[in-house]
């Protein structure tokens, strides 16, 4: 048993990279109080333009990864345009966006259909690797999963223990309080966006250069949606998001690993899990209202123009 | 020095007007797309826009995309009214055809008028019932809306997939993924030879007009949109906010399965994974430009309809990729949100100098 456990365990963390990238991105965006939809379109233009990137340049993951991050953070900037420096509803200027990214990368990636590249080989932490169990499955991963897990550490701490983060907070709670008192709400409330996108990019980047490293036309499936949900689920708490990622990162793997567990059940099933499961821990956070009220950024999606 | 300031009062020409500025910066950036990619501009919207229209058939395409799509619109602009974001009509595009090809193939081989009457019954009752669960979960559990409807989008893919994947394959299809052809008792037959163009689209125009009565004379039409433009003010009056989300959600539902049957009892003929090219989302494009109005949604779905008709004359004839459609699609919804902006806001005038 263990040992078909190690690999779907290890699995799991790769698995829930692109959602800790993609869901951090959204949850300081909501942090400001920016509810960005278009996550997934700005993935599906990370990862096109990281796979794009990846295979003109033969440079791999290494370039594909920038790239995405770049291309994301672009993507968002249009968002914030129109949402912020405008004012215009930010749930439907996410949804153009993620229709937009759609057909942008579905436009682009023709070039690319029968690409493949080489991936990444995973990096063994020396000492820690050796480790019995554990080492296998937390100490044997590739770079960018050991990145998405620093750039936890980084949200977290800014978001816990700077200044930076407390006016971030403040722009996202009290709009209108922080214009008082001097901060520069739009800009603050751009740079967390463009954070975002450029996170999201990088999820989308990871896919399509190291996860599965070819393109195939709309190869996010969702994953942009599921973020946006973790970000609820973790009542927009960087560590609880976290956990939540790799919940879903299992998830996600079991259809691959499900004859070898034993699990005899239709392969569409199990491959419809990670939706299902979206829409129940949707439902088992949200029935709490106050716990949703408690912790939800106040000015969330709502357009603020000084 | 921000530029835009509110304007007194929404300005209902910029309302009209918003949705013709779009498509013209539409095909403005179009046309430099189509420059940067060596094409000549002209002979590319030739291509995309009249080439398509210059023959019986192509008429005849145009209404059986439009059909689907002015559908699915009419039942969402209802629910964004109310602001009840329904972004999964895909999902019940799917649920419905599943219904209604499900007795499609139940009733193979019986030769009787009620087969197809019965598959768009059920299709109704199987997008409404696809709605139905969302609307649930938000009513009972609080759970927004719009990640759940989506959420089932995918579901219902698999769901079909299985379907056509298992039970329901057809036993001669050399293992492709499609059910058996459905026999003429349960599809919408042609008008004319040789083309697609069949009754279903008349099931659009009815829905249209139904629409447009109950938006512009029902009391209850009403009492949606104050739920979605004021909440306060619906509660104050007594207008129930879950009946709001219940009857935004089965309509736009009973809607797109509706037009999920008409595709399977159509143009596909059978249920497979190519059922839908993405229709359930077009149309949220479709209820936008159209300003959430019925008729509105009529010329909008009209122009989407076109949007993929150019599409494939545009593969054919100038071997641009298909997907340039979903470009165009994301476009033109990006700019008609910021034309919109001007309805409310305008660009503030340059403040005078004061003379001292």
């Amino acid at each position: 048993m263990l040992e078909h456990l190690i690999p779907v365990l290890a699995g799991t963390l790769a698995a829930a990279t692109p959602l800790i990238f993609a869901g951090l991105g959204e949850l300081v965006a909501e942090r400001s109080g920016v509810i960005n939809l278009g996550v997934e379109g700005m993935m599906l233009i990370g990862a096109i333009a990281g796979f794009a990137a990846a295979a003109d340049s033969g440079g791999g993951a290494l370039a594909g990864l920038p790239a995405g991050a770049v291309a994301g953070a672009l993507a968002a900037l249009v968002f914030a345009v129109l949402s912020l420096s405008m004012a215009a509803n930010q749930a439907a200027c996410g949804l153009a966006l993620t229709i937009f990214g759609i057909g942008l990368s579905a436009f682009i990636g023709q070039h690319y259909v029968s690409f493949s590249l080489p991936g990444l080989q995973p990096l063994d932490i020396p000492g820690l690797v050796d480790i019995p169990v554990l080492g296998r499955i937390f100490f044997h991963q590739d770079a960018v999963t050991y990145l998405a897990l620093i750039s936890f550490g980084i949200v977290w701490w800014v978001l816990r223990k700077t200044r930076l983060g407390l006016i971030l907070k403040a722009v996202g709670e009290a709009p209108d309080a922080a214009h008082a008192i001097g901060y520069p709400v739009i800009a603050i409330r751009y740079g967390a966006t463009l954070f975002g996108g450029a996170m999201a990019g990088m999820g989308g980047a990871y896919l399509s250069t190291v996860y599965t490293p070819l393109w195939v036309q709309n190869m996010v499936a969702g994953r942009g949606w599921i973020a946006i949900a973790l970000v609820v689920f973790a009542t927009w708490n960087p560590t609880r998001l976290v956990l939540g990622a790799w919940l879903f990162g299992g998830v996600t793997i079991l259809q691959f690993h499900a004859q070898g567990l034993g699990i005899a059940v239709p392969v569409q099933l199990l491959a419809a899990l990670p939706y299902l499961a979206t829409v129940v821990v949707l439902v088992l956070i949200s029935r709490d209202k106050r716990l949703l009220q408690l912790n939800l950024p106040a000015s969330l999606g709502k357009p603020w123009l000084p | 020095m921000p530029l835009l300031e509110p304007r007194p009062t929404p300005s209902a020409q910029m309302r009209l007007w918003s949705p013709l500025i779009a498509i013209g910066l539409t095909l403005l950036v179009g046309s430099l797309l189509f420059l940067s990619l060596g094409k000549d501009p002209i002979e590319a919207f030739g291509v995309f826009f009249i080439q398509p229209l210059s023959s019986g058939n192509g008429w005849s395409e145009l209404m059986v995309k439009a059909g689907p799509l002015i559908l699915i619109a009419q039942g969402l602009a209802i629910g964004f009214r109310a602001r009840i974001y329904n972004i999964g009509a895909e999902g019940q595009l799917i649920a419905g055809a599943l219904a209604g090809g499900g007795v499609a193939i139940a009733c193979d081989g019986i030769d009787a008028w009620w087969v197809l009457p019965l598959m768009v019954v059920a299709g109704a009752i199987g997008g409404a019932l696809w709605g139905a669960i969302p609307a649930l979960l938000r009513t009972r559990f609080n759970a927004q809306e719009t990640l759940t409807t989506l959420m089932l989008a995918y579901v219902a893919s698999f769901a079909l997939s299985y379907m056509v994947n298992g039970p329901w394959r057809d036993p001669e299809g050399m293992n492709f993924p499609q059910s058996i052809m459905f026999g003429d008792p349960a599809l919408f037959s042609p008008w004319f030879e040789g083309m697609r163009v069949n009754a279903s689209i008349l099931i659009a125009a009815v829905a249209s007009v139904g629409f447009w009565i109950f938006t512009s004379r029902s009391f209850l039409a009403y009492q949606l949109t104050v739920g979605g433009l004021a909440p306060a003010a619906a509660r104050y009056a007594g207008f129930s906010a879950d009946r709001t989300v219940w009857i935004s959600l089965l309509l736009s539902g009973l809607t797109a399965g509706i037009a999920g049957v008409g595709e399977v009892a159509g143009p596909v003929g059978q249920l497979n994974l190519n059922i839908s090219p993405g229709y359930g989302f077009a149309a949220i494009i479709v209820a936008y430009l159209g300003r959430l109005n019925a008729i509105g949604i009529v010329l909008a779905g009209l122009l989407m309809a076109l949007l993929y008709l150019g599409g494939e004359a545009a593969q054919v004839a100038l071997q641009l990729p298909a997907a340039i459609t979903g470009l165009f699609q994301g476009m033109l919804l990006f700019f008609l949100l910021g034309a919109d902006v001007f309805v409310d806001y305008r660009l503030r005038p340059r403040p005078k100098p004061v003379i001292a």
